[in-house]
């Protein structure tokens, strides 16, 4: 039954998680569009950005649309770090193994991706 | 097109993606990336955006979907083991793999989607319970008209290797790809289909999790082109709700096919005459 309750308090905190990232992209979106909505669009060809230089070309209402995005990515995460708790409080240590191979991996993309 | 117009109609094409998406229960993801193509979107833009969009849905899902006790939250970690490396291989392979190959392999999960949107799903058969399971606590129970049924699983090897295959399609292509990971629980491991699709879900979000830091590192998540996108998507999905597949969403479920099956011919056909742009 605590499985249950704890589940339900992870699952509010990923809607949060959510809605927290969804106001941050609109928010910038608004922006974006009222400072860029006149440009004209250009995703038809893909340039390599060379790596984390490209951050520093975003204008601001780019920043924001982004962190939003990164809110977005951080809550499957968070999500597992819950369950890594959660399963830890059990005392079920081979969950506890199976948990932290599972958030190893999103921590190396995440490395490997900046 | 101006940035103002241009996204207007993006929002518009992911919401009705994210509403037919989660109405047919195939997820919007698969759709986004071939209709972004076909509004002059570069593929790997298009899969930078989509994979945004596939986090937003599963994660906004998941506190309903608790609600209900179908989801196996012990089984959905051990497969995200598979589903996670898949997805950090795939991920690494969008570097290096041609377009033209990225839109061949897309074209078929295309047309297999169409085909899992038409198809009945057939009854499935006893499968010996697998002591592995035992082992891994996987079996469990899941709620029926008021009373906890049991089930044990079966087949885990098999279903723990497609489950990597789920999570390298999704890496590659920025999908969710959870019309495969429903498959390997429910036809391989023998899960009940409603605890295949809610697990399924949860891991959605977490596989895509796994390919989004290795995405913005390469550049294909662009805040101006993501922003439409997600919004557009987790609008949809909102309000096609979390229904199950059933008589009434069968006329649905022939659009679907219908529009995935165009969208499958276009990247076919791009990928042949060569039209990646």
């Amino acid at each position: 039954m605590t499985d249950t309750r704890l589940e339900t308090i992870i699952g509010n905190l990923l809607r949060a998680g959510v809605m927290l990232a969804a106001a941050l992209v609109f928010g910038g979106g608004v922006w974006y569009l009222a400072e860029h909505g006149g440009a004209e669009v250009s995703y038809g060809r893909f340039t390599d950005p060379g790596g984390l230089r490209a951050l520093f070309q975003l204008s601001a209402p780019q920043v924001l649309i982004l962190a939003g995005l990164l809110v977005l990515i951080a809550t499957p995460v968070a999500r597992v770090v819950f369950s890594l708790a959660a399963f830890a409080l059990e005392r079920d240590w081979q969950y506890v193994a199976l948990t932290a191979i599972v958030l190893g991996v999103l921590v190396y993309s995440i490395t490997a991706g900046i | 097109m101006t940035v103002a117009a241009f996204s207007a109609v993006v929002f518009a094409v992911s919401a009705a993606a994210g509403f037919l998406g989660s109405l047919t229960g195939l997820g919007g993801g698969v759709v986004v990336t071939p209709a972004l193509t076909l509004l002059g979107v570069e593929l790997h833009y298009a899969m930078g955006a989509s994979l945004v969009s596939v986090i937003a849905t599963s994660s906004g899902a998941a506190a309903a979907y608790v609600k209900e006790g179908f989801s196996n939250v012990r089984a959905g970690m051990f497969l995200e083991i598979a589903t996670t490396i898949g997805a950090v291989v795939g991920a690494h392979l969008t570097g290096v793999m041609p377009a033209r190959a990225l839109q061949a392999l897309f074209g078929g999960v295309l047309l297999y989607t169409a085909w899992q949107a038409l198809a009945r799903r057939g009854e499935r058969r006893g499968k010996p319970p697998d002591p592995l399971a035992e082992r891994l606590q996987l079996n469990g129970t899941y709620p029926e008209e008021g009373e906890r049924v049991p089930y044990r699983v079966a087949r885990v090897k098999a279903g723990f290797s497609l489950m990597f295959g789920a999570g390298l399609i999704s890496g590659l292509l920025g999908i969710g790809s959870g019309a495969m990971k429903v498959i390997a629980m429910d036809q391989i491991m023998g899960f009940p289909f409603k605890v295949s699709t809610t697990t399924s879900n949860f891991m959605i979000g977490v596989t895509a999790a796994a390919s989004a830091g290795i995405y913005l590192g390469h550049g294909y998540v662009q805040p101006g082109l993501a922003m439409p996108v997600m919004l557009g998507v987790l609008a949809g999905s909102l309000a096609g709700g979390r229904r199950l597949p059933g008589a009434g969403t069968q006329a649905l479920r022939f659009l679907f096919a219908a529009a995935v099956g165009v969208l499958a011919a276009e990247m076919l056909y791009n990928s042949i005459a060569g039209g990646a742009r």
